[in-house]
C-alpha cells in the first residue's frame, strides 16, 4: 500500500508542477528535503543513544521486567499475543508515557526499541504482527496531555485563554485513540 | 490542573532517567558500562532509518510544494462540508498526518488570520493537539525493523485521524 501511495504522491506532484509551470520547485525539494531527512536522522542519533543506553541499564537491573510484570494485565487486553512479562511491554509503556508528555524524540527512541522487541517474537519478519499494528496506531493517535507548541502559538497571538484548548484536545484525542483501537481489532481479522 | 500537567511534562524525562539509574545502582550493576554498551546501538538505528526518512521526506516535499496538496484539498472539500468540517481548517486536517511542521505552519497561519479565540482558531488548535504525523511515523517504525507489509495499520490510523478531525469540530461547537 505504501508503495502505491509513495508512487502517486511523487507522480501527481510532478504533473501538478508541470501543469502550473512550477517545475523548478521539484529541484529545490529534491535537494532541500532529502538534506532535512539526513539532518533529522543525525539529530535523532544522540537522543537514541541516550535512551538505548538507559534501556540497557534498565534491562540489566531487572527494572524492565518489573514494569512488564506490573503493566502486563493492562497491556494484555490490547496486545493478547505478547507473552507475559515480555520486555516489549515495558518499552511500549515507556513510549506511551513519553508520548503523553510530549517528549518527542525520546518517545521515538523508546518506540523503536519496542518495535525491535516486538519483531523478535514475530514469526514472519516482513509482515507486521497484530501487536505492531495496534502499537503504531495507538502511538500515532497519541494521547498528548499538553500540546505545548500550540499553546505557545496561541499565547503569542494574544489569546485571552491560551490553555482553553487542552480540554477539547484531550476529548478529541481520546475519541481518535478509541476509534483507532476499535478499527485495529476489527481490521486485523481481514488483513 | 494545567500547572500540574505542565510541571509533569517538564519533569517526566528527568524522573525516568533518575529512576533507571538509581534502580541500577541499588541492584549493583555497572551502570556506566551498560549505558555505553546500549548507546552504541543508537547509531545503527539512526543509519537504518535514514533511507526510509529520505524516501518519505522526498514524496511529502514534492506532493506539498508542487501544489498537489492544495489541489487535493479543493477536490475533497464538498465531502468534508457534508460532515460540517469548516472549509478553512481542511488544509490542516489533510496536512496533519503528512507533516508535523507543515501542519504547525498552517495552524500559525489560521490563528493569525482568524484570531486565536475565533471558532476557526480553536478548532485548528484542538486538531493540532489531538493528532499525529502518520506517514513518517509508519515509515521509520516499520523501516527500522524491516517490515514490508504494514497490513491494516495505515487504514486504521487514517480512520483514527478522521475521528480526531470530526471530534475536534464537534467538541469545539459544543464547548465554545
Amino acid at each position: 500500500m505504501i508503495n502505491k501511495i509513495w508512487f502517486f504522491m511523487i507522480i501527481i506532484g510532478m504533473l501538478v508542477a508541470i501543469a502550473t509551470n512550477n517545475i523548478q520547485i521539484i529541484n529545490d525539494v529534491v535537494i532541500k528535503n532529502t538534506q532535512e531527512a539526513v539532518g533529522f536522522a543525525i539529530g535523532l542519533t544522540g537522543i537514541m543513544a541516550v535512551w538505548l543506553g538507559l534501556m540497557n541499564v534498565a534491562e540489566k537491573s531487572g527494572l524492565i521486567k518489573r514494569i512488564g510484570k506490573i503493566m502486563s494485565p493492562f497491556i494484555r487486553l490490547l496486545f493478547p499475543q505478547i507473552p507475559k512479562n515480555h520486555p516489549a511491554i515495558s518499552s511500549m509503556v515507556m513510549n506511551m508515557v513519553a508520548n503523553m508528555f510530549g517528549a518527542g524524540n525520546s518517545a521515538t527512541a523508546l518506540g523503536l526499541k519496542a518495535m525491535e522487541q516486538l519483531q523478535s517474537i514475530n514469526p514472519v519478519k516482513t509482515r507486521a504482527t497484530n501487536a505492531m499494528c495496534m502499537f503504531l496506531v495507538i502511538n500515532m493517535s497519541s494521547i498528548q496531555l499538553i500540546p505545548l507548541s500550540v499553546l505557545k502559538i496561541r499565547a503569542d497571538a494574544g489569546s485571552v485563554n491560551p490553555t482553553e484548548i487542552i480540554g477539547t484536545s484531550l476529548v478529541a484525542t481520546t475519541v481518535s485513540t478509541v476509534v483507532g483501537i476499535i478499527a485495529c481489532k476489527i481490521l486485523e481479522r481481514k488483513y | 490542573m494545567v500547572k500540574i500537567l505542565n510541571f509533569l511534562s517538564i519533569m517526566i524525562i528527568p524522573i525516568m532517567i533518575t529512576i533507571i539509574l538509581v534502580y541500577g545502582m541499588i541492584k549493583k550493576i555497572n551502570i556506566y558500562e551498560a549505558f555505553v554498551e546500549g548507546a552504541g546501538e543508537g547509531f545503527k538505528t539512526a543509519v537504518r532509518i535514514m533511507p526510509y526518512l529520505i524516501a518519505i521526506f522526498l514524496a511529502i516535499g514534492i506532493f506539498k510544494d508542487s501544489g498537489a496538496l492544495n489541489l487535493f484539498t479543493k477536490i475533497i472539500s464538498p465531502i468534508t462540508n457534508f460532515f460540517g468540517i469548516p472549509r478553512e481548517v481542511l488544509p490542516l486536517a489533510i496536512m496533519r498526518p503528512v507533516s508535523g511542521s507543515g501542519a504547525l505552519g498552517i495552524v500559525k497561519d489560521l490563528i493569525h488570520t482568524y484570531g486565536p479565540d475565533s471558532f476557526i482558531g480553536r478548532v485548528a488548535s484542538t486538531m493540532m493537539g489531538s493528532a499525529e504525523t502518520i506517514f513518517y511515523t509508519m515509515a521509520i517504525y516499520f523501516g527500522a525493523v524491516g517490515i514490508k507489509m504494514g497490513r491494516h495499520t495505515l487504514l486504521a490510523a487514517l480512520l483514527s485521524h478522521l475521528a480526531a478531525v470530526i471530534a475536534s469540530v464537534l467538541i469545539c461547537k459544543f464547548m465554545f
